[in-house]
């Protein structure tokens, strides 16, 4: 990771390398506790997940801006600082956008200070960058991790409540299962995720390894 | 103010409503410090530590900031106290237990990090806890993480001689686990109500 940022790298690559390459949820497996604890329905995961993206925008463009004067020794502090305000704008956001949101969220929103994704941003990416790569890497970043949230959240939602977005999808003779929306559906339907990403992997890397083989 | 009885909340943040289990909180260490049951109970006490003295600062800032009228500084002030603290007991283990310090590793400063304690701070403002409140809720939210650590990393120690397929990997095992645990520790829904 950091001995590739010393070469020049094509700035799209910064945006997609999010999205599924290095996708914060599924290969890093950063920033677990939103994740899990906010994906019950797909309105909640979709919220979260920009929340996050705004947050780690604005983050990662002002230590990218302040980076040759932030003191190397209380880096990490300035980072959580920093954070931290945009995460207090956001909290008082939503409260004025929609407070149901506001509610199911709870204290998930004041938590996103301590996502590990946005610290692991600030001081792998955007404390060694141009302000311009940097704010790409937060757009791909958050995209990712929103994407993979609703992967999760849409999940859930349909088969614990039978409803997508809270629009039904099924006769009313299915039976929600409960579990997914408890706690333990969380993980079930992560683990599920990381075993289906997994198996993709591995097929893809089988497939180049034959076909290595096949022309040498 | 709660009225809440201290036995009822000790019971509800150690088994009903458990940090790591039923609030997804502290996920990062729980499935990084479990491999190995040792140093799995080491962090269980580091993080009981700082959930304690953090639980008391947070009471303090609340109540100072909301009488100079700044709530909205709250989060800032939390986190703020939270990685002073953790950066006195780092300073603390590595004076009385080098070995200690050594087993912990990267964990330690990390623990800044660990939503567990942030969330505690929050919750316990949220739901008007007083003082000895407080205290009882933060070590019962300590010996809560503590067992879920320790139970998990059980189980992974005897995991790891079992046969799985490729496509599992431990990240994968891990949270299938946790899955499970989760599921037995709603069998405590109800007790201590």
């Amino acid at each position: 990771m950091t001995a590739r940022n010393r070469q020049p790298v094509m700035a799209t690559d910064e945006f997609i390398k999010g999205l599924w390459r290095e996708n914060p949820v599924f290969v890093q497996v950063l920033g677990m506790c939103p994740v899990l604890a906010v994906s019950n329905t797909a309105l909640n995961a979709l919220a979260m997940g920009l929340a996050t993206t705004f947050v780690m925008l604005m983050s990662n463009l002002l230590v990218s801006t302040l980076r040759n004067f932030i003191p190397k020794q209380v880096r990490i502090a300035t980072y959580i600082l920093i954070i931290a305000t945009f995460v207090t704008i956001v909290d008082y956001a939503i409260e004025a956008i929609s407070l149901d949101l506001h509610k199911s969220l709870g204290a998930f929103i004041s938590l996103i200070v301590v996502n590990c994704l946005i610290l692991g941003r600030a001081e792998a990416f955007a404390s060694k960058n141009r302000v311009g790569h940097a704010v790409l890497d937060a757009l791909g970043m958050g995209i990712g991790f929103t994407l993979a949230l609703l992967c999760l959240g849409g999940v859930r939602e349909v088969l614990g409540d039978g409803a997508l977005f809270g629009v039904a999808l099924f006769p009313d003779a299915f039976e929600p299962w409960i579990v997914m929306i408890l706690p333990s559906g969380g993980f079930f339907t992560l683990a599920g995720w990381l075993l289906v990403i997994n198996f993709i992997k591995q097929r893809k890397e089988a497939n180049a390894a034959g076909a290595q083989e096949i022309t040498g | 103010m709660n009225e809440q009885s201290l036995w009822s909340i000790f019971v509800n943040a150690a088994l009903v409503n458990n940090f790591v289990l039923a609030y997804f909180l502290g996920i990062c260490p729980f499935l990084g410090v479990s491999a190995k049951i040792a140093t799995a109970t080491r962090m269980g006490g580091a993080v009981m530590f700082v959930m304690l003295v953090s639980s008391m600062c947070a009471y303090a800032i609340h109540h100072v900031l909301i009488a100079i009228g700044v709530p909205f500084l709250e989060l800032i002030a939390f986190i703020a106290v939270i990685a002073s603290t953790v950066q006195l007991v780092e300073m603390f283990i590595k004076k009385i237990s080098p070995v200690l310090f050594r087993a912990l590793g990267i964990f330690l400063p990390l623990i800044t990090t660990n939503c567990a304690i942030l969330g505690l701070a929050l919750f316990q403002t949220n739901k008007g806890y007083g003082f000895l409140q407080a205290i009882v809720y933060a070590l019962g939210a300590g010996i809560g993480f503590t067992l879920a650590l320790v139970l998990m990393a059980g189980i992974r120690e005897k995991l790891e001689l079992a046969t799985m397929p490729d496509v599992v990997t431990s990240t994968a095992s891990a949270i299938i686990v946790a899955g499970i645990l989760s599921l037995t520790f709603m069998g405590f829904a109800g007790l201590g109500a």
